[in-house]
């Protein structure tokens, strides 16, 4: 598996994070020498082996159905670069 | 099956429809976190730093909200997965801060299932219809953005970030509008006889994603499209109506079906491309390494179970094969659970039910509908209607007088027998009174009298209706009836 410019082009696109030509010029070897990297994990057979979830044996906790949280609008809103009237407000989004 | 085409300019059309409903789990916190999970809060009140996806934040599932999603699934005679994965789904927008969405692609908790819609020859579906459903996820519900409220800028409110909602995919196994509604309105009935979503798409506890296609009949599926975010069970007819039209028309001028996501507009009953998302599809899911695969065990599964209640299509079997109640009726009184509820509550308080069921469909129906008042706010409780009918049943009251005192216990409060006492509204069988009242109208009326006598039966309704008259209702029809027949033979 290996990248090239559009690609992570897109990727970078879907990620919101803005990259100059230069940048993607540098990322693209970069990324393929890791996925290179990581591929010869693909040399081991593991055909009859399950998926690992979790390094120790454990089960998913659930919680009871009860309001423990929540009520703490000003530490929420807290590092908001804009906040007004109790909403966060951030460029005008519309369809 | 349904007959429904669409007829175009080069002929008939069918119409694929499948429905991707999002509803809305009935619980008192998130289903990662413990804000509070209820509609119309303050703005951002009702939000943790789970929710507002604070570096370092964990989620922790709800117990309740995976069990009301199994008690779901088994209501539908689905497939419970005992274990099922929470995947990421990642896009960016401002209604969810996390810049991905809890939810399950791979391994859902709810396999296949199926509902069956009624006939219903009006809308056109001829036959009874099994409804497959693909599957039933858990996951998490975005914020709410609102643009109206600054030239500039949109105001963000998280209170519904992380709330649980249950995905419900059908197969596309609709072929008219009116089904879609069918399904639409038996899944809500279900949900809201199981308790795990009350239903409510006006407060958008229940939405629905609308997919469309058209094929030639016999022909393979068509390219579909998504309406998202439907609101009510009309606005998904109207939606599916105007789509595959728009279909049609675009496939007979020589166009192609784009695969796209499609807004709908209720004001004009229309839809349009939402072009902006076309390239956010690549939603890159992977499995959520903040959470272990959710396991139940047996007897979790087994506690669902036992936990239904009756469903409404059991429900109206028992109303019709058990108590003989007529199809219509009972189909009336199981649609809703408040309905059925609030009529055993009568049944239990005595009353006999085919007499309760004519009662609540005509006479508590038109009361509650002319005070537009909803069944679980009735101003008349199951034990004072119980206490109404059984003064008709032991001849007390006539139907019409029992519908004079139902008015006044409309008006008062007070309860059957306290007005029968207070306005002397018993019913006589008095022979002796009737028939002094019934020689008393043959006199006042020799005209009919004779025209009867001389062959016009159907004067017979005449002289009962002067009589109950002169009698201010009070008097029993059947003796009544008895008694005129003697005096007129």
């Amino acid at each position: 598996m290996s990248v090239d410019h559009a690609t992570v082009r897109k990727i970078a696109s879907l990620a919101r994070i803005a990259v100059t030509d230069d940048q993607v010029e540098a990322m693209v070897p970069e990324l393929n020498n890791i996925l290179g990297w990581i591929e010869q994990l693909g040399e081991v057979d593991t055909s009859a082996v399950q998926p690992m979830t979790a390094v120790i044996p454990n089960v998913l906790r659930l919680r009871d159905d009860v309001v423990t949280d929540g009520d703490v609008r000003d530490a929420v809103l807290k590092n908001a670069p804009q906040a007004e009237q109790g909403f966060f407000t951030v460029p005008k989004v519309i369809e | 099956m349904s007959s429904y085409r669409i007829q175009g300019t080069t002929g008939e059309w069918e119409v694929v429809i499948g429905l991707e409903v999002h509803a809305q789990v009935t619980s008192n916190s998130k289903l990662f976190s413990g804000a509070a999970a209820s509609f119309g809060a303050e703005p951002n009140t009702q939000v943790s730093l789970v929710d507002a996806a604070m570096p370092g934040m964990l989620p922790v599932p709800n117990a309740e909200c995976i069990r009301q999603a199994v008690r779901t699934g088994l209501a539908i005679d689905a497939q419970i997965n005992r274990w099922s994965r929470f995947d990421r789904k990642n896009y960016f927008y401002a209604d969810l801060p996390q810049g991905y969405q809890i939810s399950q692609l791979y391994h859902p908790l709810v396999g296949e299932g199926h509902l069956e819609i009624d006939a219903d020859e009006k809308a056109g579906i001829l036959e009874a219809k099994r409804i497959g459903v693909e599957r039933i996820h858990v996951e998490q519900d975005a914020g709410k953005l609102m643009h109206d409220q600054h030239p500039t800028r949109s105001y963000v409110d998280l209170n519904r970030s992380g709330v649980a909602l249950m995905e419900i995919v059908s197969r596309p196994d609709m072929t008219s509008p009116a089904e879609a509604g069918a399904y639409l309105r038996k899944l809500r009935a279900i949900l809201r006889y199981v308790g795990s979503c009350d239903g409510n798409m006006e407060e958008g506890s229940m939405r629905a994603d609308v997919n469309v296609s058209v094929r030639r009949a016999g022909e393979e599926l068509g390219t579909r499209t998504e309406t998202k975010n439907v609101n009510s069970v009309r606005f998904v007819m109207q939606a599916i109506e105007h789509e595959a039209n728009r279909q049609v028309d675009v496939l007979e001028a020589g166009g192609k079906i784009v695969q796209e996501t499609r807004l709908f507009n209720p004001d004009t009953g229309t839809t349009r491309s939402m072009r902006s998302k076309e390239d956010a599809h690549d939603y890159r899911y992977f499995p959520d390494p903040d959470l272990l695969p959710l396991e139940l065990t047996e007897a979790f599964v087994e506690e669902c179970r036992a936990s239904l209640p009756e469903l409404p299509d059991a429900k109206r079997a028992r109303y019709v094969d058990v108590l003989g109640i007529s199809a219509y009726n009972a189909a009336v009184l199981t649609a809703e659970v408040e309905t059925a509820r609030w009529f055993e509550a009568l049944l239990d308080e005595g009353a006999e039910a085919k007499q309760a069921a004519n009662w609540v469909m005509s006479e508590l129906f038109g009361a509650l509908n002319r005070l537009g008042k909803s069944i679980e706010d009735s101003p008349v409780s199951p034990a004072q209607a119980a206490e109404l009918l059984t003064l008709v049943t032991d001849g007390t009251l006539s139907g019409s007088l029992a519908k004079q005192v139902f008015e006044k216990m409309l008006e008062t409060g007070d309860s059957a027998g306290t007005i029968v006492e207070r306005d002397g509204l018993k019913q006589t069988s008095d022979t002796g009174a009737i028939e002094a009242v019934i020689a008393d109208v043959l006199a006042k009326n020799p005209g009919q009298l004779e025209q009867y006598r001389s062959g016009k039966e159907a004067l017979f309704g005449f002289f009962v209706g002067q009589t109950m008259k002169a009698m201010a209702g009070k008097a029993n029809p059947a003796v009544v009836n008895e008694l005129l027949k003697k005096a007129l033979g």
